[in-house]
């Protein structure tokens, strides 16, 4: 089993295979699954993905108000007008938001890798998918990339936003999003670990303030731009820009920052925009003047 | 190393917004109807801590009735769950309460119909996944992960080889057991994790044995 993300390079170029291929294998062995039992369980998840953006692109409403629609505001956006940031990155974002507006309205999400950062990588991979046009099968490896770089996260730091802060949510499914764009696009596993650890150095010391301890406000917006953060870090490897920091050690450094992190900032709707004043009155309104949250 | 499985990573599916709040509560009021072993006429709810005071944003409510209804994780009628359990009839209530429990998301669950009633308390405990910590009064802890029944008995010497003989007569391994009781030489519960799923017809044989009074089945 490969610990880290070196490890799972090296595995990759050693052998002359992806590294979706090095997670594939992996699996198969650890859980003496068949190929073909791994790759349909794969598929049965993708197609959970594609449901949750597809109703998420025809407006849905969270049970508070919170959120729900910015996915429709952004795609009617994006055909009446040129959109600045172009038409991927803008839709990468879009189905980001509609997989999280379709979760906050307790819709059926694939948590990738947690149920509050479940936007960012079927996000970009349904934007990305536009333009590259891959086979079904190419789709599924996306998500064997994402999840080998999500695994190496989660046993080196964490991906929970209780222990880590939003970093390790939407910070992790960002950089595993980054890492399967490049695979996808034909990069080699060394330039995914590469957009991995831009996207993770961009996402450091990102807090989880939940307002009113939803799964709403900001995390629907947070997905969106996680989504774009890949997608930048993605091209930006693929031009051949490399880390300083080695991806491992960024890593380590997100653990870290996650330790050191007050509780307020750490999913306990205390701290942030939690404890702003809108943020507390619409707190006040969800659950009536007899909260029980102090 | 904690995570060994993709699917860990990249998974699993199930009703958001929360883990812990949505999908865990689902499989705790889904573990009481399959305790309860039919559709209950009436439920009472009580909800503590974090469930008591953020379950109108979770759908902490919906996820429990939705289990009661006998919905998984991932069923789609989850959401309209509280709209299809009136159109049955069924009587809900919600109690929020304000003692401070145990563990943070906690719901003791009163069920019934006009033959029998059933009360547990189940706790949420991360990542949709949920364990039963008591029922009808005995203390247990049952995850639901792995097929198991529960066996209510006399407690009396004995009781406990007949039930085991039977099992391993059918070449059913235990993984896990443990046995309770309220007061010595009156009822008793056993809760009997198993490797292998338990037929009905070992069920009924069960229940014939002397001192047992009643077997229910819980399996994912």
């Amino acid at each position: 089993m490969f610990r880290n993300v070196s490890e799972l390079v090296e595995l990759a170029e050693n052998q002359n295979i992806s590294i979706s291929e090095v997670m594939i294998r992996q699996e198969m062995e650890v859980t003496e699954k068949s190929r073909e039992k791994v790759m349909g369980q794969m598929d049965e998840n993708l197609s959970v993905m594609e449901k949750a953006v597809e109703d998420g692109l025809k407006g849905v409403e969270s049970r508070s108000g919170l959120t729900g629609g910015d996915a429709v505001l952004i795609q009617n956006y994006m055909r009446d007008k040129e959109p600045l940031s172009g038409h991927l990155l803008l839709d990468a974002v879009s189905k980001a938001v509609a997989t999280n507006e379709v979760n906050a309205a307790m819709g059926i999400i694939c948590a990738t890798p947690t149920a509050g950062s479940a936007g960012c990588v079927p996000g970009t991979l349904f934007a990305v998918k536009e333009k590259l046009n891959p086979t079904r099968e190419q789709m599924i490896r996306y998500l064997f990339t994402s999840g080998a770089f999500g695994q190496v996260i989660a046993n080196n730091a964490s991906i929970s936003g209780a222990a880590g802060g939003c970093q390790a949510e939407v910070g992790s499914a960002a950089g595993m999003a980054a890492a399967a764009i490049v695979e996808m696009a034909g990069g080699t596993p060394q330039q995914s670990a590469e957009a991995m650890a831009i996207t993770l150095k961009n996402m450091l010391g990102l807090v989880c303030d939940p307002v009113a301890g939803l799964v709403e406000v900001p995390c629907v917006k947070r997905n969106a731009m996680g989504a774009s953060n890949a997608i930048v870090s993605a091209d930006m490897a693929l031009a051949g820009v490399t880390s300083r920091i080695p991806c491992d050690e960024v890593i380590d450094a997100m653990f870290r920052i996650g330790q050191r992190m007050p509780t307020a900032f750490k999913e306990t709707a205390q701290g942030g925009l939690a404890a702003t004043p809108t943020g507390r009155a619409i707190e006040e309104q969800i659950y009536g003047t007899k909260s029980k949250k102090e | 190393m904690k995570f060994r499985s993709v699917f860990d990573i990249i998974g699993p599916v199930m009703i958001g917004p929360s883990s812990s709040h949505t999908a865990g509560a689902a499989r705790i009021g889904r573990m009481a109807r399959k305790l309860f072993g039919r559709e209950p006429k009436w439920a009472k709810i009580h909800l503590y801590g974090s469930f008591a005071s953020t379950y109108k944003g979770h759908g902490t409510d919906v996820a429990i009735i939705g289990g009661l209804l006998d919905f998984d994780t991932f069923d789609t009628r989850m959401s309209e769950s509280i709209k299809i359990a009136t159109e049955r009839d069924i009587k809900i209530e919600f109690i929020e309460e304000e003692a401070i429990p145990d563990h943070p998301n906690t719901a003791r669950i009163q069920i019934g119909d006009e033959k029998e009633d059933l009360e547990l308390v189940g706790i949420s405990i991360g990542g949709g996944k949920a364990e039963i910590t008591e029922l009808n009064g005995f203390d247990l802890q049952l995850s639901g992960h792995h097929p198991a029944i529960l066996v209510m008995h006399n407690d009396r010497f004995g009781a406990i080889a007949s039930v085991t003989q039977i099992l391993a007569k059918y070449e059913i391994n235990i993984g896990h057991m443990e046995v309770s009781r309220r007061e010595q030489g009156k009822e008793a519960l056993m809760v009997i994790e198993t490797d292998e799923n338990i037929d009905p017809e070992i069920i009924t044989q069960l229940e014939k044995e002397d001192h047992i009074i009643q077997v229910a089945k819980v399996s994912e």
